[in-house]
């Protein structure tokens, strides 16, 4: 724990990526690196008070989440956490290329990391467009009519529905703009990679942008069975 | 130690550069505590102003100074800007950012342009604070409650959600900040139980500012969404639960105020050394318990909705918990009283103020655990019971530790020393306006005075007129170190490097520090606080 | 941080492992369980999540006890937030 930091007041090491503050690289790239998990911590709260709100929605209303779980397509909700999944590995061997100093093969890796983030977009937007079309977003036009129709057993009180759907819209909203903001931080770094900025001396950008990226696949591999997978089985 | 005749010649952090792009793009955390100072002091005068209105009003049972209306928004955006941008920015933005790297032996913090960008997003957030009051202003009480919030007011609500949204972001990075400076950028020999407990009790803050600040962010976000997109989250029309609301928000906001009384905390512990000459009793308990009061400060948060109609069971839980948030308090107290024991005290500002602290904080820490008590706290949930209980804590508590700090660590700053004299008296005129304000209001909300109305009964008149009286004489005590600051940066004494004789790194470099604040990275061999090792300076200031 | 080059054949694993356990958690959701289906679909996404961390995050090999701190008090604090307020929602309409 007590990793004093300074040892000595040498300022060779100094390279261009060096702050003036610290005394080597190791302990830039550690700070960083502890401040990046922090962010991250930081976040699960920020997503947390969405899930609190979840949890208690979905004990008091558990046959509105259910029907509104049901209207969800379950195939596009598939596909995209296989996207999602296949991101997080492209980035994985992205570091790798990046610590191995394989200027074009990580590249290669971002773009491809790239060209998922946007693919999960766009069939995220599908699914709302989906959700539009049925009237399934709230606000003035809202209506369950048809999952009332579809699942009589389950008594479903439209304005409970509202609230499991402002839910799906909040969450996966959210999760959309940290994807946005991804792959803006994602596009930086493929530019700089392209430029050479990153070898095995340095590639703390990338591990950072790396572990950004996969927490954010984490709150989607929890989104994913939450939102989709409430309530499946075969009605009796 | 170099002397004030050198000290006075040599470059430091204030006489590097010139000009307004020095100071707008600078990364130096010195520099940045001061912008902070100046902003926080900026928002302090507001919200105080709106202080003093609201006291006005109530001078005369009737409401006869402003309109029902006005009186909301002047209590909420009294409520909002003082804890938003004064009350939780105030001692970790300030003093924290000037004084952690020097205390720990580092160049800056470990991320110079992130505490830039946090002091950027704090000015944003209030900018949009001051559009949100002038295009006239909000209406819902500091806390946002739903449905008034999302249904029914037709206030400025998003623009001030948002503002505080954006201000919590840099509250968020400032914590961030000092949490990975401390882990990283210690000094050589500076093991954590060599830690000053002002740096302790700035990493429990953090955490707090880390773990809570989200939250709110987030429940910020959903309300804004609520009124904008008609999502319906906490709509009662729709089955939604207007109470997650408000245990989202003091998820968040009852450990503010521990991020609002921690930081002060940490100065009074500094303070009261220096001016005991003597190593803080219980070192590791004070430290320990800045840690302890942020955790158990995490469970307590339904204690704010006792009558609100959480459950009774939960309540039950809640009202425990609260209770034992006053065992790391008192542990403090407690510690702090023991070092005064044989010690060998003098009374300069600083220590005033300090005292002053505890005596208060001991006050508003006690009423509180009357309003964790589930039967009391019904008789006196909204009145002016509570309103006189948080503002032992936040004014009594976290200001009077603000001042205690900027007064000990001006010289440090400025390399000049304050009037002596005139901040005694100050100091006695903040003690004195402070109690005549919020001591009445103990037995206003005990009688049955609610909060938030503008007219009132005519037998409170009397502790009505005393409470505004005593805000008048403490906004003259606030006012006056203001004046006299600005008058020593000026005309005040020059002092040397170390003007109290005080323990801690900070000391040890010149006064004002050089940019990078040390020559040499110093090497830490001995214990913080060793009081017993340093001789007691013959100054005026800390004669009798 | 990480200086530790872990094999690609390992992030292939994962990812075949991930990818197996999102075909196999869509389609258990489909089969009768019970109150077992919510659970069965939590526990594999933590299993997921737990992999992501270990392994692509770097958690595993190539971090200090610092990291895990920090994410075990990111999820204590998680908890405390979900568990109290359940205590309140669970109760509230008892007696």
């Amino acid at each position: 724990m007590s990793n004093s930091a300074v040892q000595t007041e040498s300022h060779e090491s100094h390279g261009p990526e060096l702050l003036h503050h610290f005394v080597s690289a190791e302990q830039q790239r550690n700070t960083v690196s502890l401040a990046m998990w922090l962010f991250l911590a930081t976040e699960v709260m920020f997503f947390g008070g969405m899930f609190c709100a979840y949890l208690i929605y979905r004990t008091w209303y558990y046959a509105e989440f259910a029907a509104g779980s049901r209207s969800l397509n379950i195939w596009l909700g598939t596909v995209n956490t296989v996207v999602l999944i296949g991101s997080s590995l492209t980035v994985a061997l992205g570091v790798r290329a990046a610590q191995m100093g394989k200027r074009k093969l990580l590249v290669v890796l971002l773009l491809l990391t790239l060209v998922l983030g946007l693919t999960f977009l766009g069939v995220k937007a599908i699914e709302w467009h989906d959700k539009y079309v049925e009237h399934h977003i709230p606000g003035a036009s809202f209506s369950v009519a048809d999952l009332v129709r579809e699942y009589p057993q389950l008594h479903i009180d439209q304005r409970h529905a509202q609230i499991f759907f402002s839910l799906y819209f909040a969450m996966t909203g959210m999760h959309a703009l940290h994807m946005v903001i991804g792959v803006g931080l994602f596009l930086y770094l493929t530019y700089h990679a392209w430029k050479g900025t990153y070898g095995p001396k340095y590639y703390t950008p990338i591990e950072l942008g790396g572990l950004y990226w996969h927490f954010v696949d984490i709150i989607w591999i929890y989104l994913f069975p939450l939102l989709y997978l409430i309530d499946r089985k075969p009605l009796k | 130690m170099a002397t004030a005749a050198v000290s006075a010649e040599r470059e430091n952090y204030l006489n590097k550069e010139y000009g307004i792009r020095s100071w707008l793009l600078t990364t130096d955390h010195k520099r940045i505590a001061l912008l902070y100072l100046v902003s926080i002091t900026f928002f302090f005068f507001i919200g105080g102003f709106m202080a003093l209105l609201i006291r006005l009003e109530l001078l005369t049972p009737a409401g006869d100074l402003v309109l029902a209306d006005t009186y909301n928004k002047l209590f909420t955006m009294h409520g909002q800007i003082m804890v938003f941008f004064f009350l939780i920015p105030s001692i970790p933005a300030t003093l924290g950012n000037f004084l952690i790297p020097m205390m720990i032996g580092a160049k800056d913090l470990a991320l110079p342009r992130i505490n830039l960008l946090s002091w950027y997003l704090y000015i944003a957030g209030g900018a949009l604070m001051l559009y949100a009051m002038v295009e006239g202003g909000v209406d819902t009480g500091w806390t946002f409650y739903t449905p008034l919030s999302t249904a029914f007011s037709n206030t400025h609500v998003v623009e001030a959600g948002l503002a505080i949204f954006i201000a919590g972001f840099s509250s968020i990075l400032t914590g961030l900040n000092f949490v990975v400076t401390v882990h990283r950028m210690r000094a050589p020999g500076l093991t954590w139980s060599r830690l000053p407990l002002f740096v302790w009790a700035h990493y429990a803050t953090s955490v707090i500012q880390l773990l809570g600040t989200p939250v709110i962010a987030i429940t910020l976000v959903l309300v804004v969404l609520e009124r904008t997109l008609h999502l319906g989250i906490f709509d009662p029309n729709l089955g939604g639960d207007p109470l997650l609301f408000q245990h989202l928000f003091w998820f968040y906001s009852h450990p503010a105020v521990y991020i609002m009384i921690l930081p002060a905390m940490g100065v009074v512990s500094e303070v009261l050394a220096c001016f005991s000459r003597k190593r803080i009793f219980g070192y590791g308990a004070v430290a320990l318990s800045s840690i302890g009061i942020a955790v158990i400060g995490f469970i307590v948060w339904a204690h704010h909705m006792f009558v609100a109609g959480i459950s009774l069971y939960s309540a039950l839980v809640f009202s425990i918990l609260t209770y034992l948030v006053g065992v790391p308090s008192a542990i403090k107290v407690f510690n702090w009283t023991a070092t005064l024991y044989k010690g060998s005290i003098s009374f300069a500002t600083p220590m005033l103020y300090a005292l002053g602290f505890i005596g208060l904080f001991t006050i508003g820490g006690l009423t509180g655990l009357f309003l964790a008590s589930l039967g009391l706290d019904v008789h006196v949930t909204d009145t002016y019971f509570v309103i006189a209980h948080f503002h032992y804590i936040m004014v009594g508590g976290a200001v009077m530790g603000y001042m205690a700090g900027l007064h000990f660590w001006w010289p440090k700053i400025t390399g000049r020393m304050y009037p002596e004299w005139w901040g005694r008296l100050a100091a006695l005129i903040v003690f004195i306006g402070f109690n005549l304000t919020f001591f009445p209001q103990f037995i206003l909300g005990y009688m049955g005075m609610p909060r938030r109305y503008w007219q009132y009964p005519p037998e409170f008149q009397i502790l009505n007129v005393m409470s505004t009286a005593g805000s008048t004489i403490l906004a003259v005590g606030y006012l006056l170190p203001m004046v006299y600051f600005m008058w020593s940066l000026r005309y005040g004494k020059v002092v040397g490097d170390n003007p109290w004789g005080a323990a801690g790194l900070e000391w040890k470099t010149s006064s004002p520090p050089p940019t990078f604040n040390f020559d040499e990275t110093p090497e830490v061999t001995w214990e913080a606080y060793n009081y017993d090792q340093i001789p007691v300076p013959k100054e005026a200031w800390l004669e009798q | 941080m990480s200086e530790h080059v872990m094999s690609s054949k390992m992030y292939y694993g994962i990812w075949i492992t991930l990818m197996v356990l999102t075909v196999v958690t869509a389609a258990v959701s489909f089969i009768d369980l019970g109150p077992f289906n919510t659970i069965v679909a939590l526990s594999i996404a933590t299993f997921k999540a737990i992999l992501v961390v270990l392994f692509f995050m770097h958690v595993k090999y190539a971090s200090e006890k610092l990291t895990k701190l920090v994410i075990a008090s990111a999820l204590f604090f998680l908890v405390l937030l979900l568990s109290l307020s359940m205590i309140d929602y669970l109760t509230r309409y008892l007696a």
